[in-house]
């Protein structure tokens, strides 16, 4: 309840903003009776085709797809679960939190893996790494870094080149960030130095993915650290200037969840839905979709992947958090 | 023979349903105890990593700019991952204010830095919770940080579940072994008793010896008494038989002897009245030797069935050697014997007792057929042993084949015959001590028969 209270505060900004969502679109018949309403941090042109399909079969359903940040969709959900049927949010901590707060409904003999579920009722369904992006033309002539380390020398060796033009997320706005962040950080020493070099050369900090690939498609900003790789590699338009870059040091891979609400006012429909969606991203085919489906060679002994498990919820005890958020800070805002 | 003594329960029953039943409560408390035991251990696993786990996030506490600060380690909630993915919950608080966490978690009672354990219901789930505390000092001040950290027991229901099913198979398996058990233990048991009995049963009828083969401990009282039962028996049987012959000498003798005497003195008596009453007096004294020989017969014969010996005689001949020694009586009173045999009649049995009862059939015979009559005997061994006595006399009352192979019972038509009414008794005695019956019927054309069938 504190922790909730803590976030609220942290993200009151938002909190304003919160019944402007990101993006809102319904898909199917909308006059139809039953209103599926999914509450989502995936853009929404990511995941039409899931919904599409799923409409396909379903021609007596329509679904209100709501698009928001992953910390947004915390605070929204916990405060109405009753509004929402499915809950898919690429923050896989705070995903955890609510499923562990006993806010998700478990599906019966849902055919998963093991490590991609967890209490039957949080699915995984897609391997996402975390990539750095640069932009070609700030590293014409150069060696493109292929580790932390690598960029980390790049950075330092032409600061008036990228001085204002380094981005990362803000990890105190954006869910998805501050678990990119605490995983690298337990992960390395080496993050902190790169936080560190980056907060040197006045870094830019983003709520989401998408305005990071944006300004780096037009040359704002020359490198992104922790974008993900799968919305630069959706970008079909930036693919010349935008090269993605998996640091081969040590790999961070997100897997995005999705579970249906305890309070679903749909649950049969929540229930076939997350079945459809799981199903989706496991078959063979999956590559035909934008987003990057479960792979379990993607989840190989490195350790490459977030587990899904209890721990995460580690960095969001208020006062791990306060922790983490003060030493983050120290490093990236210099002033 | 004896009849059959009443039957109360069975001892191999009782014996079973006993050790069955004993089994049954001990497999149930065996199913119990180890599930209570493993229940426990399996507690105490779940208390270990939450107490490790508290332990680490105290250990992460400290004061900073006079602000308690916690970095809870990331192997702290880590550790707590089970197969089941068990909810974890945790808060923190300084003294008695809330810091972080869930602040309606319930904390388990107890105090000091000893980690103390409760069950108690969070979020409508039953929850282990751990509680400790540690004591921070800054600037001189003392500051009481104190974690409590909870975790459902979903996967320690399913080991439960596990070890429930074990436990119970376990106690299954030792009650079938018990069953088994405790029908070879009884039978090995009854077969004692069983042993006992067919040694019983075995022996021959004179065998009164005491037994001597090796008795289990708890049967040597019955053995014993068995023993001196049969000690007593054989003791008195020897005094029976020993009275007996000591009755059959005193009686005949002097009765032998009075009779001699009266025949003497019937010679010297001249007066017809007076020679009329000792001639009464000498049928009575024939009444009474012959009645007298009888019971002796008698008793004689009871005692030599009850422990028959038999032995491979030829009927034929025996019956042969009565004939040629009752020719003369038969002839002092007119009567013709006629004796019918084709060949030997081989016949395993006591040649007394079979003497006597053919003796009696033949006295009888002699006795009841009238005055120049025919006595027809006849021995043959097909299809059945058979002797064949028949008389041409006025046969066997009507009404009364019956009732007269009773002791002392005779027929409406003997007056004025002198007997004791013990011969057909006698004869049938004698038939059954050998498996046999005997047939009395009148023939068609007058005079009775009797006939012994072996």
């Amino acid at each position: 309840m504190r922790t909730t209270l803590v976030l609220i505060f942290l993200l009151l900004p938002v909190l304003a903003l919160a019944q402007d969502w990101e993006d809102r679109r319904v898909f199917g018949n909308p006059e139809a009776e039953t209103q599926l309403r999914i509450i989502s941090s995936t853009d929404t042109s990511l995941f039409a085709p899931v919904i599409e399909r799923y409409l396909g079969d379903n021609t007596d359903l329509s679904v209100e797809y709501l698009v928001t940040g992953t910390s947004d969709i915390y605070t929204i959900f916990r405060e109405n679960p009753e509004a929402f049927d499915v809950v898919i949010s690429s923050a896989m901590d705070l995903q955890i939190k609510i499923a562990n707060d006993g806010f998700a409904r478990p599906l019966s003999n849902v055919s998963h893996p093991e490590w991609a579920q967890w209490r039957s009722s949080l699915f995984a369904f897609t391997s996402e790494p975390a990539a750095i992006v640069i932009n070609r033309a700030a590293f014409a002539g150069q060696a493109i870094p292929g580790t932390r380390q690598e960029l980390i020398e790049a950075l330092r060796a032409r600061p008036e080149m990228f001085r204002g033009r380094v981005g990362t997320y803000d990890v105190r706005q954006s869910g998805l960030g501050y678990l990119f962040a605490t995983q690298d950080a337990r992960a390395s020493e080496t993050y902190w130095r790169l936080m560190e070099v980056m907060g040197a050369l006045d870094v830019r900090l983003y709520c989401c993915s998408g305005d990071m690939i944006d300004d780096l498609s037009d040359g704002t900003i020359a490198v992104a650290y922790n974008v993900l790789g799968s919305y630069a590699t959706a970008r079909v338009d930036s693919r010349e200037t935008l090269q993605i870059i998996l640091p081969s040091d040590f790999p961070t891979t997100m897997m995005r969840t999705a579970m249906v609400s305890r309070a679903a006012p749909h649950p049969e429909r929540a229930d076939a839905f997350v079945r459809h969606l799981i199903a989706l991203q496991s078959s063979a085919d999956g590559g035909v979709l934008p987003l990057p489906p479960i792979d379990a060679q993607v989840n190989d002994p490195d350790g490459a992947t977030i587990v899904l498990e209890p721990a995460l919820m580690t960095f969001l005890d208020a006062l791990t958090r306060k922790k983490f958020l003060a030493e983050w800070e120290d490093a990236v805002i210099q002033k | 023979m004896g009849h059959s003594p009443s039957v109360s329960g069975s001892l191999r029953n009782r014996l079973v349903l006993s050790l069955i039943g004993g089994a049954a409560i001990l497999a149930v408390l065996l199913f119990f105890v180890v599930r209570n035991y493993a229940a426990q251990v399996a507690q105490q696993g779940q208390d270990n990593i939450l107490r490790a786990s508290v332990t680490s996030i105290l250990d992460a506490a400290a004061i900073r700019e006079g602000e308690v600060e916690v970095d809870i380690p990331y192997a702290a909630f880590s550790m707590l991952g089970t197969a089941s993915d068990d909810r974890i919950f945790h808060a923190i608080y300084q003294d008695a204010r809330f810091l972080s966490g869930y602040p309606y978690l319930p904390m388990a009672a107890g105090r000091g830095r000893e980690s103390t354990f409760a069950t108690v219901s969070h979020q409508g789930e039953a929850v282990r919770v751990v509680t400790a505390s540690r004591v921070l000092i800054a600037d001189g001040k003392r500051t009481n940080v104190r974690v409590a950290l909870a975790q459902t027991q979903d996967a320690l229901s399913g080991q439960l579940e596990q070890i429930s099913k074990n436990a119970a198979l376990l106690g299954a398996g030792f009650f079938v072994l018990a069953i088994l058990l405790s029908f070879w233990a009884t039978s090995a048991t009854i077969g004692q008793l069983k042993r006992l009995t067919d040694a019983v049963t075995r022996r021959g009828p004179q065998d009164l010896s005491p037994f001597q083969k090796p008795v289990p401990s708890e049967m040597l009282p019955l053995v014993t008494s068995l023993n001196s039962l049969m000690g007593r028996l054989d003791q008195s049987l020897g005094q029976s038989e020993d009275f007996i012959a000591e009755a059959a000498h005193r009686v005949r003798t002097p009765l032998a002897t009075v009779r001699s005497y009266a025949e003497a003195t019937l010679q010297r008596l001249d007066k017809e009245e007076n020679r009329q009453d000792m001639r009464s007096m000498m049928r009575a004294i024939d009444e009474s030797s012959r009645a007298a020989v009888q019971l002796l017969d008698h008793a004689m014969i009871t005692f030599r069935s009850d422990h028959l010996e038999r032995q491979d005689i030829d009927l034929a001949q025996l019956v042969d050697e009565l004939v040629v020694r009752l020719t003369p009586i038969a002839e002092m009173k007119d009567l013709t014997l006629h004796y019918e045999s084709d060949g030997p009649v081989p016949y395993s049995g006591d040649p007394i007792l079979i003497q006597n009862a053919v003796r009696n059939l033949l006295d009888n015979a002699l006795k009841y057929a009238p005055i120049e009559g025919t006595v027809t005997i006849a021995v043959s061994a097909t299809p059945q042993v058979v002797i064949n006595v028949c008389d041409s006399g006025k046969g066997f009352p009507d009404g009364e084949l019956e009732t007269l192979t009773s002791r002392f019972k005779r027929g409406a038509n003997a007056e004025g015959t002198i007997g004791s009414g013990l011969g057909l008794t006698i004869a049938m005695d004698v038939a059954s001590a050998h498996g046999g019956v005997l047939k009395l019927s009148n023939q068609p054309e007058g005079g009775a028969c009797a006939q012994l069938l072996f």
